[in-house]
């Protein structure tokens, strides 16, 4: 990975219908993916990441804003033209090609020699394991076999991005972790730049290099699968990539680390993302695992009380109720509580691991 | 334990042969009525028909029942009334030719009219299909008469086209148009379009338009995806609305009857003509049959290359 800029998007906004019935796909969206990452956008559906990428493909054309390839404006380009190959969602293999033909269909098309074709295609179907395929049609495949196929043909033409249109959600839940290894394999060994569509948090957070979380129409947050998980900047980062418990209160301090004080008086320390928020009403994120259950008369502890436990094996959720009512839930290890003083309707108080608490914005 | 379940087992059996029976009965009284229809109104003149070829003609009508070929022989062949000599039946070979060429030719232009259309209709938004297939088939409810009468109002001399091209100073004689084969190659490609955009249509329904965004995304043009993706997968289509086009075409008797004059006639006004005028049944049974082989090896060809499109390895 280099922090040469490959893809760049530059105040894309899209458009769908007519005026007056306009729907706003994208708003005014500005990212840059750098060569030779694996680069996810996240979101639920709905949120635009398909059309961004249907930008960047050329199957649309933006409304407002320009698509960068490598520093030249590829914007109004047609997808013929771009060196940049797409792997479909519905895989989308020619029914009337083998699989062969389908994988070598690019570099045809790009008018390569029929030996450098038969080379090319010999070595992707090896490199997605499908070399005795060869003569198959797409119908006489599986799901995983045609996903493999899709591959190999999107790859077939060396493009300088792949782009990955949630191609892993047809695929069982065994299959599906298997692909997300090689897929990542196959980024390594070829270093061609993926941008990776899902919806699936834990699929962006096991493969990507940077994710950029997506709603509505507009990126959110980009960082590491690390940053985005341990410092989410706004409240749907936070509940969307794993879970969150979400505290009203008041804040009040400078710099890094403000209280937080809630509606009962009591208060806690959190972590502030940017340091420019002004004091007042905030809402703060928690992670359950950074919640600890302690006992009611701990100092500094909120106090709260179980509503109830569901035990995991090897931790266990303790789901509790603060006075104000706002529920609280906490992964505790299920050692932790041997003695099983951990019972519905119990009285415990709650205390958070240091730069648990994050302020998020809204 | 194994005694019971194969005691089971072959009473099932029993019961499914029963069942079986029952229900091969049952499918052979619901065909009934299809089956004596098929028998008493396209098995029975069929056969009719193909007993007159072998007979010799009346004097003024119908047929002497003497078997001979000798219809069959005079579909190729004339004998010299002086000599005795044999010869090709020019005459007849070329109202076959044209006959072959036109029908061959409809089906190309209303391919080439019909496959735009049909891209057209089925790219269209779900409500908006339904006017255009629905306007498509107006036609098919207007009589076939009335249909061919309208054409000839415009390709005739003082007809829309000729007075419009005078009106524009393009032209100061008519040009002719009318009662020749470009007259009756018009009218049928009109009155056939609809039998080519119909199956066109269904199959290019069925197509998975992602197919052309691949094919896009993999470097081919929009020649190379015409030609490549769209056209091998809508081949089914194409082949049945070439059939239904050229089927009919081959055994057209209004249009070129109605736009080719007496002259341009096809081989459905020739058989017209021995069951009228030319008084020789035989002869027009026998080309009935011809043509209906013809068709038949069309059709033949058709299914193998219907099968060859679902079920290649």
């Amino acid at each position: 990975m280099s922090d040469e800029v490959a893809v760049r998007a530059e105040g894309v906004s899209k458009v769908f219908g007519s005026p007056g019935n306009e729907l706003r796909a994208l708003d005014d969206v500005t990212v840059d993916i750098r060569r030779n990452e694996f680069f996810t956008l996240l979101g639920p559906s709905g949120c635009g990441k398909t059309t961004l990428l249907r930008l960047i493909a050329g199957f649309e054309t933006p409304s407002a804003g320009a698509i960068m390839l490598d520093g030249k404006d590829i914007t109004v380009d047609p997808p013929f033209k771009r060196p940049i190959n797409t792997v479909f969602q519905s895989y989308a293999l020619f029914p009337h090609l083998t699989v062969g033909q389908n994988v070598g269909f690019g570099l045809e098309m790009m008018g390569r020699s029929n030996s450098e074709i038969d080379d090319t295609v010999e070595k992707m179907l090896a490199l997605v394991q499908m070399e005795a395929m060869r003569n198959r049609l797409p119908t006489q495949l599986s799901g995983g076999q045609q996903q493999r196929v899709a591959l190999a043909r999107a790859l077939a033409p060396q493009p300088s991005v792949l782009l990955l249109d949630e191609p892993l959600s047809a695929l069982d839940l065994k299959l599906r972790k298997q692909m997300q290894i090689e897929l990542k394999r196959m980024q390594m060994e070829t270093g061609i730049t993926f941008i990776f569509v899902t919806h699936d948090q834990e699929e962006a957070l096991t493969m990507s290099d940077r994710i950029g979380v997506m709603s509505a129409g507009n990126i959110l947050q980009i960082g590491s699968p690390r940053e985005i998980y341990n410092s989410p900047q706004n409240r749907f980062v936070a509940s969307f990539i794993g879970e969150s418990n979400f505290l009203e209160g008041t804040a009040s301090g400078t710099g890094a680390k403000r209280r937080v004080a809630l509606a009962d008086g009591h208060s806690f320390e959190a972590l502030v993302a940017d340091e420019s928020v002004s004091d007042g009403k905030v809402t703060v994120a928690v992670r359950p695992e950074f919640v600890q259950v302690v006992a009611a008369d701990t100092a500094d502890a909120l106090p709260a009380t179980v509503t109830n436990i569901v035990y995991f094996g090897t931790d266990m959720h303790c789901y509790m109720s603060l006075n104000s009512g706002t529920e609280v839930v906490a992964r505790v290890s299920a050692d932790a509580d041997r003695g099983g003083a951990l019972e519905t309707g119990a009285k415990v108080g709650i205390t958070f691991a240091p730069d648990g608490p994050r302020i998020v914005g809204d | 334990m194994t005694d019971t379940s194969t005691t089971n087992a072959r009473q099932l059996s029993d019961l499914e042969v029963r069942a079986e029976k029952e229900r091969v009965k049952r499918n052979w009284l619901l065909s009934m009525p299809a089956m004596i229809l098929l028998l008493l109104g396209a098995s029975g003149p069929l056969l009719i028909v193909l007993v007159y070829s072998f007979m010799t003609p009346g004097d003024y009508s119908g047929v002497i029942w003497t078997p001979t070929v000798k219809a069959w022989f005079q579909i190729f062949f004339t004998v010299d009334i002086f000599d005795d000599t044999v010869r090709l039946a020019d005459a007849h070979l070329t109202i076959f030719g044209r006959s072959l060429r036109l029908s061959l030719l409809t089906t190309l232009l209303t391919l080439i009219f019909g496959l735009p259309t049909a891209y057209f209709i089925a790219t269209r938004p779900g409500r908006q299909r339904t006017l255009w297939l629905f306007l498509i088939t107006i036609p098919f409810w207007t009589n076939l008469l009335i249909r061919t009468f309208a054409i000839l109002e415009v390709i005739r001399n003082e007809g829309l086209i000729n007075n419009f091209l005078r009106w524009l100073g393009v032209i100061d004689e008519p040009i002719q148009i009318l009662y020749t084969d470009t007259a009756v190659l018009i009218g049928m490609a009109y009155v056939y379009l609809p039998l080519m955009v119909l199956p066109l249509y269904a199959a290019i329904d069925r197509f998975d338009f992602r197919l052309v965004e691949a094919g896009y995304d993999l470097y081919a043009n929009r020649w190379q995806v015409l030609r490549r993706v769209i056209l091998p997968i809508v081949k089914p289509g194409i082949i049945a609305g070439s059939i239904l086009v050229f089927v009919p075409s081959l055994g057209a008797y209004v249009t070129p009857r109605v736009l080719g004059g007496g002259k341009n006639m096809m081989i459905g006004n020739f058989i017209e003509l021995q069951f009228g005028q030319g008084r020789n049944w035989p002869l027009g049974s026998s080309l009935s049959i011809l043509l209906l082989l013809v068709v038949a090896v069309a059709l033949l060809f058709y299914v193998r290359a219907a099968n060859r499109g679902g079920s290649d390895e």
